[in-house]
């Protein structure tokens, strides 16, 4: 791959509402042809960047380029190259999904004609071909979506904002929104996605920025910050209460790390770091002394981790989940 | 990249540029389109407005006095159409505010649009309802036997006249839509209107009520258009001793000025500062 340039470079943003600042030195670059997912509780700044880039609100300090333009002094020209999908459908509910389509197209200067052809062509694209007449307020919550993406896509924006895109979907839903969204990224679209829910990061994004108190506190890949963790767990759950000290004793020899023990589960725990064969290392000493095992797993630690870790509070959705 | 390159997308996507008279008559388009597919609240609004007349007409009829002797029902109407004036402006601050909550506004605001047009459109798509209302309210009037006195030149005065003043209030229900947020807004202006509405010359004369409720009840912009239009259909009014009730006319171009000078840059300036 060559080198590409940035689509979306944010340096030193700052955003003062009232006493508070909602961004503090909020700096991101995300590459051409990227998703950046920002990743990060309510209230950590994610909407307020968002909003800044998509030129909904100034900013107070700082400097934002959007698709190579300058979000303060150019935002026209930023507005004609970027499709926002906020965290509700920002639609006309008593329109079709066709004249919706129609409207946003005529309003990005379209023309009339080139407008119903381009709502007809993305109405096929994103599966509501069917649903082009009914009035908005008749689909469901996924179709929503999927028409609220549309109408970001208008004008094949280099740049996509999406904003919580499934708050509030079913399983299903986020996977139709998930897909189309994946779609949208193998046509070259650079996506910067903010989400609370890690395991959409995990799944759409290229690169995470983990954003905490209005600046980013962490980037990498996915697997850069698991990896930051220190790797792999060794979860082992004796068959015995009895034999707990003895595993213990053994895992710490094998795994060359001090283990965590959870007495309620018989459970053992260690951090291996990436030694392939640590696993094996590890049962084979509980072997050695005859200790019996009920369950053992190896696990790679999840994007809840690594928020704990680098945050030291959990995510919110994930207090409320727990 | 991959093998199977991505077709051309047969629409040409290149775009005009923003065009404050272009992008109004579409979001006029749009109003407009809003109502055909969902006429209820419209059609429930001009229902209100016939009912409000008959109430008035055929129930509280013999309750009021009309000066001079006149013909009650030629009395009532002026006060009547203006009163439905008032009555719609809810209907504005609700779609303001809905547009708003639900993110169409910034929708708009992050596209190419220019940023006069979702306020301009909202006001000539609101202006063409109420010439709607006005005529259904007109043929109402003349059905229960109101009657123009005024010539043609007169009785157009006196409808340009509501008109202006509708189109005053308009911008008043923008600037609240825009700075009102939620249900509860909405309810306080629905709630406004009434009282508004009766504290003026439309039903009672404002002589006749505590004097500092009859000077705002004089000097209330709705009482100079109702006075004026009655004086221009001919119809019977209060007349009054105060500066106000002996300008009606002057007061009736004037008021609605006010308003607009005042609410149209608020209302703007308003939509600017949604940018923070």
């Amino acid at each position: 791959m060559t080198t590409r340039a940035d689509a979306i470079v944010a340096q030193g943003l700052r955003k003062r509402y009232r006493d508070r600042y909602a961004l503090d030195g909020f700096d991101l670059r995300v590459p051409q042809g990227t998703v950046c997912g920002l990743l990060g509780p309510n209230g950590a700044g994610k909407t307020t960047s968002v909003r800044i880039l998509s030129t909904l609100l100034r900013l107070d300090e700082g400097r934002a380029e959007v698709a190579g333009f300058d979000v303060t002094r150019q935002p026209d020209q930023v507005r004609y190259r970027i499709g926002l999908v906020g965290q509700h459908p920002a639609l006309d509910e008593a329109l079709s999904g066709r004249q919706n389509l129609v409207l946003f197209g005529r309003l990005f200067h379209l023309g009339r004609r080139r407008a119903r052809q381009r709502a007809v062509e993305l109405l096929e694209r994103f599966g509501l071909a069917d649903a082009a007449e009914q009035p908005v307020s008749t689909y469901s919550g996924g179709m929503r979506r999927r028409l609220d993406l549309a109408a970001g896509m208008i004008l094949a924006p280099a740049v996509l904002f999406l904003d919580e895109p499934t708050t509030g979907l079913d399983p299903r839903g986020r996977n139709e929104v998930w897909e189309s969204v994946r779609e949208l990224v193998r046509t070259g679209t650079t996506v910067l996605l903010t989400t609370q829910q890690l395991d959409e990061a995990d799944q759409l994004a290229d690169r995470i920025s983990v954003v905490e108190a209005g600046r980013v506190i962490a980037e990498g890949t996915p697997d850069d910050l698991k990896t930051r963790l220190g790797g792999d767990r060794i979860e082992v759950v004796v068959a015995a209460p009895t034999d707990l000290a003895a595993a213990v004793a053994q895992i710490r020899r094998a795994a060359d790390d001090e283990p965590t023990v959870d007495v309620d589960r018989r459970m053992v725990s260690v951090r291996v770091g990436h030694q392939a064969g640590a696993l094996v290392d590890v049962l084979r000493a509980l072997d050695a002394v005859n200790v019996p095992v009920a369950d053992v797993a190896l696990r790679r630690p999840t994007l809840d981790d690594v928020f704990l870790h680098l945050t030291g509070h959990r995510a919110a959705t994930v207090e409320v989940a727990a | 990249m991959s093998a199977v390159t991505m077709p051309a997308p047969p629409v040409d996507l290149t775009p005009g540029r923003p065009a404050l008279l272009a992008d109004s008559g579409t979001l006029i388009w749009r109003g407009l389109a809003r109502w055909r597919r969902d006429p209820g609240p419209l059609i429930a609004s001009l229902g209100f407005n016939i009912l409000i007349v008959l109430m008035f007409a055929y129930l509280f009829g013999g309750a009021l006095q009309v000066p001079g002797g006149g013909s009650y029902r030629e009395f009532l109407m002026p006060g009547m159409f203006v009163m439905t004036m008032v009555f719609g402006i809810s209907l504005t601050t609700i779609a303001v505010a809905e547009d708003l909550e639900r993110g169409v506004t910034d929708r708009l605001r992050s596209m190419p649009v220019s940023p006069l047009a979702p306020l301009a459109a909202r006001a000539v798509a609101d202006m063409l309802f109420a010439l709607v209302t006005l005529g259904v309210l007109l043929l109402t009037g003349l059905a229960i036997g109101w009657r123009t006195h005024g010539g043609i030149g007169a009785t157009l005065a006196a409808v340009g006249l509501i008109l202006l003043l509708r189109f005053a209030l308009i911008w008043v229900g923008i600037f609240l839509g825009l700075v009102a947020r939620g249900q509860t807004a909405v309810v306080a202006v629905q709630t406004l209107e009434f009282p508004l509405g009766f504290l003026s010359n439309a039903f009672v004369a404002p002589s006749t009520m505590p004097a500092w409720l009859g000077a705002v009840a004089a000097w209330n912009p709705l009482s100079a258009t109702v006075g004026a239009t009655r004086e221009l259909f001919g119809n019977p009014g209060w007349g009054g001793d105060s500066w106000a009730a002996q300008h009606y006319p002057l007061l009736a171009v004037l008021w609605p000025l006010v308003l607009v000078a005042v609410f149209l840059p608020l209302s703007v300036a308003r939509y600017r500062r949604l940018a923070g």
